[in-house]
């Protein structure tokens, strides 16, 4: 219990003071989840959308895979693309292992598969209710992805945010293709492991309720943009 | 909140400004906080920013072999000099040494306060059966833990589950010994930089055998011609001078000294 | 623009749900479609929009496919209210078509006016009362203007002040040249809108005529009997 007392006034007196480091690894944690979290909504929005309108002989295998993949190791997904991104693989040549990039692909894979399967879940019931009347609008594919999308914006914006809280919080996967470098790829989940690793809890945890801090603040906020309608507005 | 986000997501894509090297370093090394106060020298003095990747020794050679870093920072001679020998860097470079302690529980049930050499040692911890935590990651600790126990003329293969190999850095394997009220192999530097010491206690050093050497090996660029040979150059350069050996010779934890600076011109 | 059916039919897990029918509907009318429950009255609408495909048989249009469904409209037995406003919702087909918004913001207040819920543009449409909400699917049916309107027994649910609006708009809708293709089960309804009458039974077009014929003088005892309101099958 001592601990906990000790990580909470860690916490707080890193966030009174404005601690540099605190600020700079809190700023590159936002970055790198927040730029994973577009691009894998611009991948999984509209193929979700895509996935739950579309009849094919393989959509059932394709549904189960894709939340098969929603279970995929975090650290696994790391491995791999650290193998695919190291100098010796086939895509070294860029030179993206151990920066913020490296990390931002680990988590547009890690998070895509879970945005997806959620959005997929919503569309389906909304292309359930609007299905007789888009096709006797004769609406075009393209036509009824975007209604769909934006009549289910709620449910996808609950997508996105879970897909944001998963990427938030993952460790494994950008530890081994950041490489947690000090002013470099240090990110919040990366430094929490490295001070436990020192012995150093009540900075470990001081930096864990920053991080809980940090993203019950995203969510408070989108949740109150949203909710500046009133009901039933959208 | 897009701009927002484009606008530090631009601020952090660019890249930095002076020089950078990437350079893989053990766990233990980084524990002792000695590169925090070797890292800002370098910057001030040859302008070279230092990326460290801190994992463990056999992670740093498979960088080296990869060719994803330019240089390692590492103390397992055997492994050292067969990373030589395969030609990924061209030597190995002494550059100091520590030396690792024996830590265990208050209580010191296998009585190594009375021990009289590191053999001695861990025979007492096998024969009393106590719990021992080996870092069980192929690091420069955990080599240096098998040779000793092969000094001692024990076999590993053979232990009851006494001994628990974790897998782990060094940081969290004395979290480990901690919790369990184990014996553990560290190396000086990470002990007293430890945060967790609850129960623990340093029970055993000053055998000779448990010196820890540390070696720069850069990458081979005839194997790798796009590391930055040039930086590893300079850093090792640095890494023997003269202002290097005063400040590793002068960092002291608790007013003891960790290092001692051994490199040769 | 005129529609027809030759040897249509509609099986579902292996049972005959309609069919066979041939049935050409060419001159503007307003055809209502009578029979029991069952009897296909649903699946004969649906098959003559296009939303519901054929397991044999076909259908041709005097307009080529793709333009055929936009010139037609359908009105649901439940209305379908998209998840937005009364406005977007009336405003929703003229977009997809691309309509200028001068022009659709025009069309969309006419409308509004017409059905009674100008100062309701605003609301959310699923919150709309049952007669409210059959209303505007008719306007949001109506907006395009289509050649053929189906509607599938789009009073069932409403009360009679709601069933007068909704049968006088399909009239004027008439007058304006659209064919109303409608199914019912009210009698009277029938009676009052009727131009030609269909009776369907167990799949088939059982009779067709014009409407005072059927109503004095059916043809078969079974649409004499389904008219004095014994049970058929």
């Amino acid at each position: 219990m001592n601990d906990i007392w000790a990580g909470l006034e860690a916490a707080f007196w890193l966030i009174v003071t404005l601690d540099s480091d605190l600020v700079e690894i809190t700023l590159r944690s936002l970055q790198v989840s927040v730029s994973a979290l577009v691009i894998a909504s611009l991948i999984a929005l509209p193929f979700g959308t895509w996935l739950a309108i579309r009849r094919f002989r393989y959509r059932r295998t394709a549904i189960a895979v894709l939340n098969a993949l929603m279970g995929l190791p975090p650290v696994v997904v790391g491995l791999i693309v650290y193998l695919l991104l190291s100098r010796s693989g086939p895509f070294g040549v860029f030179g993206l292992l151990f920066t913020p990039s490296a990390m931002i692909i680990a988590q547009v894979i890690i998070i895509t598969p879970l945005i997806a399967s959620i959005t997929h879940q919503a569309m389906r019931e909304l292309w359930a209710e609007y299905h007789d009347l888009l096709i006797s609008l004769n609406t075009s594919k393209r036509q009824r992805i975007m209604t769909l999308i934006w009549d289910g914006r709620r449910a996808l914006l609950t997508a996105a945010l879970a897909g944001f809280g998963r990427a938030i919080g993952e460790v494994g996967a950008i530890m081994i293709v950041g490489g947690n470098i000090d002013h470099a790829t240090r990110v919040l989940t990366t430094a929490i492991a490295l001070e436990t690793g020192k012995g150093d809890f009540a900075l470990a945890l001081g930096l864990g309720f920053v991080l809980i801090a940090l993203a019950l603040a995203v969510n408070i906020l989108i949740h109150s943009l949203s909710r500046t309608e009133q009901e039933g507005r959208w | 909140m897009i701009r927002l986000a484009v606008v530090i997501w631009l601020a952090f894509g660019s890249a930095a400004f002076a020089e950078t090297m990437r350079l893989a370093v053990t766990t233990s090394f980084h524990n002792s906080g000695l590169s925090d106060v070797l890292l800002p020298a370098i910057k001030e003095d040859i302008d070279l920013e230092v990326q460290l990747l801190v994992v463990g020794t056999g992670q740093a050679l498979r960088l080296g072999r990869a060719g994803d870093v330019d240089a390692i920072l590492v103390h397992s001679k055997a492994v050292e000099d067969a990373f030589v020998a395969e030609g990924f860097a061209p030597y190995r470079r002494e550059i100091m040494y520590n030396d690792f302690v024996l830590i265990g529980p208050e209580t010191d049930p296998a009585q190594l306060k009375q021990a009289m050499s590191a053999s001695d040692a861990l025979t007492r911890i096998a024969s009393a059966k106590a719990s021992f935590v080996s870092r069980g990651d192929e690091s420069g600790t955990h080599k240096k833990e098998l040779a000793l126990w092969d000094v001692a003329a024990l076999d590993v293969e053979a232990f009851d589950p006494w001994y628990k190999a974790v897998g782990a850095g060094m940081g969290a394997s004395l979290n480990t010994a901690s919790a369990m009220g184990a014996y553990i192999l560290a190396d000086r530097a990470s002990w007293l930089n430890f945060g967790n010491k609850t129960g623990l206690a340093l029970l055993y050093a000053g055998d000779p055998v448990l010196f820890n050497q540390y070696a720069y090996l850069p990458v081979n660029p005839a194997k790798h011609p796009h590391v930055n040979a040039d930086a590893a150059q300079r850093l090792e350069a640095w890494l023997v001078s003269q202002k290097a050996a005063d400040l590793i010779d002068s960092y002291t934890i608790n007013g003891e000294q960790l290092f001692t600076f051994n490199a040769m011109d | 623009m005129s529609l027809s059916l030759s040897k249509a039919v509609v099986r579902r897990r292996g049972k005959i749900i309609l069919g066979p029918v041939d049935l050409a509907l060419n001159a503007p009318d307003i055809t209502i479609v009578l029979g029991p429950n069952g009897a296909g009255k649903t699946t004969l609408l649906r098959v003559l929009h296009g939303v519901e495909r054929l397991s044999s048989g076909g259908l041709s249009l005097s307009k080529p496919d793709a333009q055929a469904r936009q010139e037609q409209a359908y009105v649901f037995q439940s209305p379908i209210m998209l998840r937005r406003s009364v406005r977007a919702n009336l405003s929703y087909p003229l977009e997809l078509v691309g309509t200028a918004k001068p022009d659709i913001a025009q069309r969309v207040e006419a409308w509004a006016e017409r059905i009674g819920l100008a100062d309701a543009l605003e609301r959310h449409a699923p919150r709309l009362s049952g007669g409210e909400k059959q209303k505007l699917a008719l306007a949001r049916a109506l907006i395009r203007e289509p050649d053929v309107l189906f509607l599938d027994e789009p009073c069932a649910n409403l009360d009679g002040r709601s069933t007068r609006e909704i049968e006088t708009l399909l009239k004027e809708a008439y007058t304006k040249g659209t064919r109303i293709i409608m199914t019912t089960h009210d009698l009277g309804q029938a009676r009052r809108m009727a131009s030609e009458v269909v009776f369907l039974l167990a799949g088939k077009v059982h009779e067709r005529s014009a409407a005072d014929r059927f109503f004095t003088k059916p043809e078969t005892s079974e649409a004499q009997a389904f008219l004095n309101g014994d049970i058929i099958e």
